[in-house]
């Protein structure tokens, strides 16, 4: 059972979508200005990759080969307008900071890819976890940078001040870099560098 | 056709029907829930403009039932015809005709609202929708003027689909809190009010009482607002110039 439990756990760092494979960076950069958003965000991808996974390794057997990569499209697609059919619904005011990015999880590599390079090829199960794991994957590297991000950039943690300990005189000034893209991509280039480095993952040529 | 072909037809038939159905299902089953939360966000900008704290000390939104509370206490509705610049007598929003519901900006309404703020059953406030065209999309906001009728309390921006970060900033609160206090109308005449390329100060030094900031990257959002907003108070102004007295 060592490869069911590699298939869930790999994505999480030996193989992070972020951090190794560098898919889904737009979005990284884009929703992580705060804790709340980031965790919507993690969360519907989250959500999408897992389902289109299962739901495209159902079908694989199926799927003509010529109009396979449409076909996963429009499951991805329909799954993503769902998603952001109930955070409208469910969660107005956050879907609302999200805006397109929710939309834009059809176009996110990560989904994509997984469906092609793993759900046709495997049973629903496995892929189902595969799709699991790489959300989750997903999701850490998001709510790492958004940590990072909210407490420099804002010196709040989920909208709850961090440094409310310190004496008024000192309050923390938030540092406008970390909320701006550039910001963002330093964090992450940072992560990549030292996550890369600790599991020992290099390109060579 | 080869017997493949047909397969492959087929197939995406199928595909296209059951995503449509799920669609379509999950669609209507939210409709209600999505227009609440659509009303009640609309609720609250008009509450915004009105200048009431619709965000408590705790970050908190202010609830449904008082944002209801101070509708049914303190605003009422009332209608102006467009041509004449009358009241419309025992209008309501449930009683507009479908064609009037459909109508995006003033341009194509015959009929305009106005919220009035009352106090002690005296009206303090107005406020009135102000809509057109943005860079890429029309925006939609709520312009409040005080009973003066010339001072303006507040200015929101709720729905509109600008870029992110460049025009987008229409509906953020520098932007809007400039407008706080500016003027429209002064010594018996509407005035042109701007939102400025770049800083007002420029333009005007020593300040003006009726521009404010552009956003930077926004100048077509700017120059999009500039036009209906002082479209829409010209509208206004036929019923304004009646109780202005």
């Amino acid at each position: 059972m060592a490869k069911t439990r590699d298939i869930l756990l790999d994505p999480l760092s030996d193989n992070n979508p972020i951090a190794i494979q560098v898919l889904g960076i737009c979005s990284a950069l884009a929703v992580t200005v705060k804790m709340e958003t980031a965790m919507v965000m993690a969360l519907a991808l989250t959500t999408v990759v897992t389902f289109s996974n299962l739901i495209i390794s159902v079908m694989r057997k199926a799927i003509p080969a010529k109009i396979r990569m449409i076909v996963e499209m429009a499951v991805i697609a329909s799954l993503v307008i769902v998603a952001d059919q109930f955070l409208q619904a469910y969660m107005f005011e956050v879907s609302r900071q999200l805006s397109v990015f929710v939309g834009l999880i059809i176009t996110n590599c990560i989904v994509m890819g997984r469906a092609e390079a793993f759900a046709l090829q495997n049973p629903p199960g496995p892929s189902f976890l595969d799709g699991l794991g790489n959300g989750l994957g997903y999701s850490a590297i998001l709510l790492i940078v958004a940590s990072i991000r909210e407490i420099l950039g804002s010196g709040t943690w989920f909208g709850h001040d961090v440094f409310a300990f310190m004496p008024e005189s000192f309050h923390y000034m938030g540092n406008g870099l970390a909320l701006l893209a550039p910001g963002a991509f330093i964090i992450i280039g940072l992560i990549i560098w030292a996550h890369r480095t600790i599991v020992g993952k290099f390109e060579t040529d | 056709m080869q017997k493949d072909d047909l397969r492959i037809v087929g197939f995406a038939a199928v595909v296209c029907i059951v995503c449509s159905l799920v669609l379509s299902a999950t669609a209507s089953m939210l409709k209600q829930r999505q227009a609440e939360n659509v009303e009640l966000d609309r609720k609250i900008n008009v509450l915004k403009a009105f200048g009431v704290a619709v965000v408590g000390e705790d970050g908190k939104k202010i609830s449904k039932d008082r944002v209801d509370q101070y509708f049914s206490e303190n605003i009422s509705e009332i209608y102006i015809a467009k041509d004449s610049g009358e009241v419309v007598e025992g209008m309501t929003l449930a009683k507009l005709p479908k064609e009037e519901l459909k109508a995006k900006t003033a341009v194509e309404k015959t009929m305009l609202p106005l919220y009035l703020w009352k106090e002690d059953g005296k009206v303090r406030k107005y406020a009135f929708p102000i809509s057109g065209m943005g860079l890429w999309s029309i925006l939609n906001g709520y312009l409040a003027l005080d009973s003066d009728l010339s001072t303006i309390v507040g200015l929101t921006f709720y729905k509109h689909a600008e870029t992110p970060g460049l025009g987008g900033e229409c509906s953020s609160d520098w932007f809007q809190n400039q407008f706080k206090g500016k003027k429209v109308f002064e010594d018996g005449k509407l005035l042109q009010f701007e939102v400025a390329k770049g800083s007002a100060e420029i333009k005007y030094p020593g300040g003006s009482d009726h521009a404010v900031d552009g956003i930077s990257g926004a100048t077509m959002t700017g120059n999009g607002i500039n036009r209906f907003l002082n479209r829409d108070l010209q509208y206004y102004e036929k019923y304004f110039s009646r109780i202005r007295g």
